[in-house]
């Protein structure tokens, strides 16, 4: 049963604009919508690292931020989440779209 | 989605500490969203890709009508560093430094760090096969992410559709 988006509010480029409406099952549907069939361990390794950092500092965090922070590879990093990861991870992890450069 | 099949291709002709970061930062940003990166290094760019060169890239006060002290913190408004000081041996060297160190204030990656993270990221690179030709470069000169030395007709028949920068 998947989770139900009716009442979660997204801006115009999709992001959820309030973080606390997010949940796992929430996840894992925005998951299936940016291509993901699957959230295996390690993808929920970065997205909880994405949780944390942008809940304590109120942006997501960069994609160097999450490889320095989570210890996994930029490759690895790409290959879980493939066509723009930086994007995806701050989508699905309900966080705004990621501010940094680098 | 639209994105899908976007394609950003960079030529790199600059050797300079501080342009070798646009190129760099522009494309580590596409490869986030999800676009397809192409880095053609030529001229001075190959400085950039150069094992021997790659950590010792510089940035001349001398005639860089931008360099202004208030860089530095000093309140100088908009006076520059006098072309004068800039040829006084060590202020190339404390430039450099200088703006080493304001990048990694901001956690940007050093160049080499940052050409692998493209590599893994997907990105493809490429040398100039007249310059490397010129400048007598063997492969084995080059960091292992750059991953043949092509012809400037390759470069383009291999950026067909791709938006093209020029650095």
């Amino acid at each position: 049963m998947l989770a139900d988006l009716t009442a979660i509010a997204f801006n115009e480029e999709g992001f959820m604009t309030d973080p606390s409406q997010w949940t796992k099952e929430i996840a894992e549907v925005l998951a299936k919508q940016e291509g993901l069939e699957t959230l295996t361990p390690e993808h929920w390794k970065i997205i909880d690292f994405c949780r944390q950092a942008g809940l304590a500092s109120g942006k997501s965090p960069t994609l160097r931020q999450i490889t320095t922070g989570t210890g996994i590879s930029t490759k690895d990093l790409f290959a879980l989440f493939p066509k723009g990861p930086a994007k995806k991870v701050a989508k699905i992890a309900g966080l705004g779209k990621p501010e940094g450069c680098v | 989605m639209a994105e899908a099949n976007r394609k950003i291709a960079f030529i790199c002709s600059k050797g300079d500490l501080d342009m070798a970061y646009p190129a760099l930062i522009m494309g580590w940003a596409a490869l986030g969203n999800g676009i397809d990166v192409t880095l053609f290094f030529t001229f001075w760019g190959l400085d950039l890709v150069t094992k021997k060169r790659v950590d010792r890239l510089e940035i001349a006060p001398v005639a860089n009508t931008s360099f202004k002290m208030s860089m530095m913190g000093l309140p100088t408004g908009n006076l520059g560093i006098p072309n004068i000081m800039g040829i006084i041996p060590g202020m190339t060297a404390f430039a450099s430094w200088f703006m080493k160190t304001k990048m990694k204030a901001l956690g940007v990656p050093p160049v080499r760090e940052y050409l692998q993270m493209l590599s893994d990221g997907g990105a493809k690179m490429y040398g100039c096969k007249m310059t490397v030709d010129m400048f007598g470069i063997k492969k084995e000169d080059f960091l292992p992410c750059i991953e043949s030395v092509v012809t400037a007709s390759d470069f383009i028949d291999m950026t067909e559709g791709a938006q093209i920068i020029f650095i």
